[in-house]
């Protein structure tokens, strides 16, 4: 599996929506994804990449768009 | 009392909301009596809150001139909301102006700060006792129509034992975590009223920028939060935030693990700020019990001792009390906000004290040599999801009645309800977690179902749900 698939099913999995969907997801546009859902995004992220994400990414991770970027950020090649 | 507090200080800021109203104790006083005039005179209202001044400006009213509001979530589910309003036919609804239009066929009779008054179809009229002062729901929101009756003394008297153990004084700034129809972020409010401070509004949830921006631009001096609260803080690196208007933080809502309680204590001791673990429920109006900041660290893990002007024992299973350490039994608070009883009905209303002064908490806990309480577990069967009171047994009845022919049992600990069934299609398991989100408005993630090949019962067909505790997570 790519990067990029693993993201999206923690995306699918986490907020319990279809791929399509999870791509134009943005915080708070699913009931699934308040402040409950997006810690245990996070985590799940953190877990699956081997990453600890530091506050100010936690806060600024408003999108499955943004997430791509922060993932970035620690050295995931999301087009690996 | 409100009187008092609007007239004396007049010329401080009362609220700030997020979307940038501020209002004077002044503008209280004023809009207050300019919203009574159109109401009238005594009557039931339901206020459907959010953190924002307007809404704020709406309890102070009712609370002043005795208006009695059954305080609800503005996001409250559509059929519990219709329903509620059904049972209780209440006189007004006091909501902001987005909702109005839900409610076309009611006549708008006042309007300001983002905030609304509809007139509705229903009687002025209502057979109330002349004590009662405000109604909340259990905290939780299993579509129980259930509401706490609280008094005017109940509040009065639990802002006042507060803000004594708090040390609040008029330059505190809170910050809002809850809501304010839930009644520890409502608690917040009146303490911090009774003292004249400013409040800061916001329903941003910790997790946004937002928030962070709003709490440094007004520099903030404390917050409360559920365990759930202070789990998230921690993964948001909590401890390595720059935050200097912070002076204290508070925990209720459900326990708090040691180990958090021990990691916050001592951040707070590290950094001159407090950290204060409490202990109440929306029956004792909020707080019954508090751990004195400066015994936070050694005392880890314990709810602490009675709040000012109350007081705590436990009972054994002959209702004698019990004297010695490290006894477990039931929790008993006694105090002035020891409220009046539920209702469940319209006539439920007109009911006077039913408790006097006296709470079976339905807490198991002990007590230690320097009498410091710790719950170690609940009488009844509930659990607590974020900070939220879910009982098990009207969730097992919900299922049942929305799933037909579907055999379930509730079960679990704090923050994870598992729904144990007989099947084990997947897509039901799915429908279930959503209509359980859907109805108690809190995350899916909460709730787990698992199959299990049969409920194990007793021969009286008592379902065992020990047996049950082998499948958690």
């Amino acid at each position: 599996m790519s990067n990029l698939e693993k993201y999206t099913k923690i995306f699918t999995e986490s907020f319990e929506v279809d791929a399509e969907k999870a791509k134009t997801l943005k915080y708070q546009d699913v009931e699934a994804w308040d402040s409950i859902g997006h810690m245990d995004l996070i985590a799940s992220l953190e877990d699956e990449f081997d990453i600890m994400m530091e506050a100010d990414d936690i806060i600024d991770f408003n999108s499955f768009e943004k997430g791509i970027e922060i993932m970035t950020k620690y050295g995931i090649d999301m087009n690996a | 009392m409100i009187e008092n507090v609007l007239k004396q200080y007049k010329d401080n800021i009362a609220l700030s909301d997020a979307k940038g109203t501020s209002l004077t104790y002044e503008t209280l006083d004023q809009k207050s009596a300019e919203l009574f005039d159109t109401i009238g005179g005594r009557t039931l209202v339901f206020s459907f809150c959010r953190n924002e001044a307007g809404s704020v400006l709406g309890y102070v009213t009712f609370l002043r001139y005795h208006i009695v509001p059954v305080l609800l979530n503005a996001e409250i589910e559509t059929e519990l909301r219709q329903q509620l309003i059904g049972i209780y036919e209440p006189a007004f609804l006091y909501l902001p102006k987005e909702m109005a239009e839900a409610f076309s066929d009611y006549e708008k009779v006042w309007e300001s700060y983002g905030y609304c008054l509809l007139r509705t179809s229903y009687a002025m009229e209502k057979t109330m006792y002349q004590e009662l002062g405000l109604l909340l729901t259990t905290s939780g929101s299993t579509g129980s129509p259930k509401l706490v009756r609280q008094s005017y003394r109940n509040i009065l008297s639990n802002a006042e034992s507060i803000a004594e153990y708090l040390e609040l004084t008029v330059d505190e700034k809170p910050i809002s975590t809850l809501p304010m129809n839930y009644t520890y972020g409502l608690s917040i409010i009146n303490s911090h009223l009774l003292v004249g401070a400013e409040i800061l509004l916001t329903d941003e949830p910790m997790t946004s920028r937002h928030f962070w921006e709003f709490f440094r631009e007004n520099n903030a001096t404390s917050f409360g939060g559920v365990p759930f609260t202070y789990e998230m803080l921690k993964r948001l690196r909590f401890f390595l935030m720059e935050l200097p208007s912070l002076r204290y933080m508070t925990q209720a809502g459900g326990k708090l693990s040691p180990e958090l309680h021990r990691e916050f204590a001592e951040y707070a001791k590290n950094t001159g700020k407090k950290f204060i673990v409490m202990y109440g429920q929306t029956e004792a109006t909020a707080r019954m019990a508090y751990l004195p900041s400066e015994r936070s660290l050694e005392k880890y893990g314990s709810m602490g001792i009675a709040i000012p002007h109350g007081r705590l024992w436990l009972k054994d299973v002959d209702g004698n009390q019990i004297k010695d350490a490290d006894i477990v039994g039931e929790l008993v608070y006694e105090g002035e906000n020891v409220t009046l009883g539920y209702a469940e009905c319209l006539a439920d209303l007109a009911k006077e004290d039913e408790r006097h002064g006296v709470l079976q908490t339905g807490d198991m806990a002990k007590m230690d040599a320097d009498g410091y309480f710790y719950i170690v577990g609940r009488k009844k069967r509930f659990l607590k999801i974020y900070g939220n009171r879910v009982n098990l047994d009207e969730v097992e009845r919900m299922i049942k009645h929305e799933f037909e022919q579907i055999e379930c049992a509730c079960a679990g600990v704090d923050d994870r309800l598992y729904v144990f069934v007989t099947t084990d299609q997947e897509e039901i398991h799915t429908q279930i977690r959503q209509f359980l989100a859907g109805k108690t408005g809190l995350n899916a993630k909460a709730y787990a179902v698992k199959y299990v090949m049969e409920i194990p019962k007793n021969d009286a067909g008592k379902t065992l749900y020990r047996k049950l505790e082998k499948y958690y997570d």
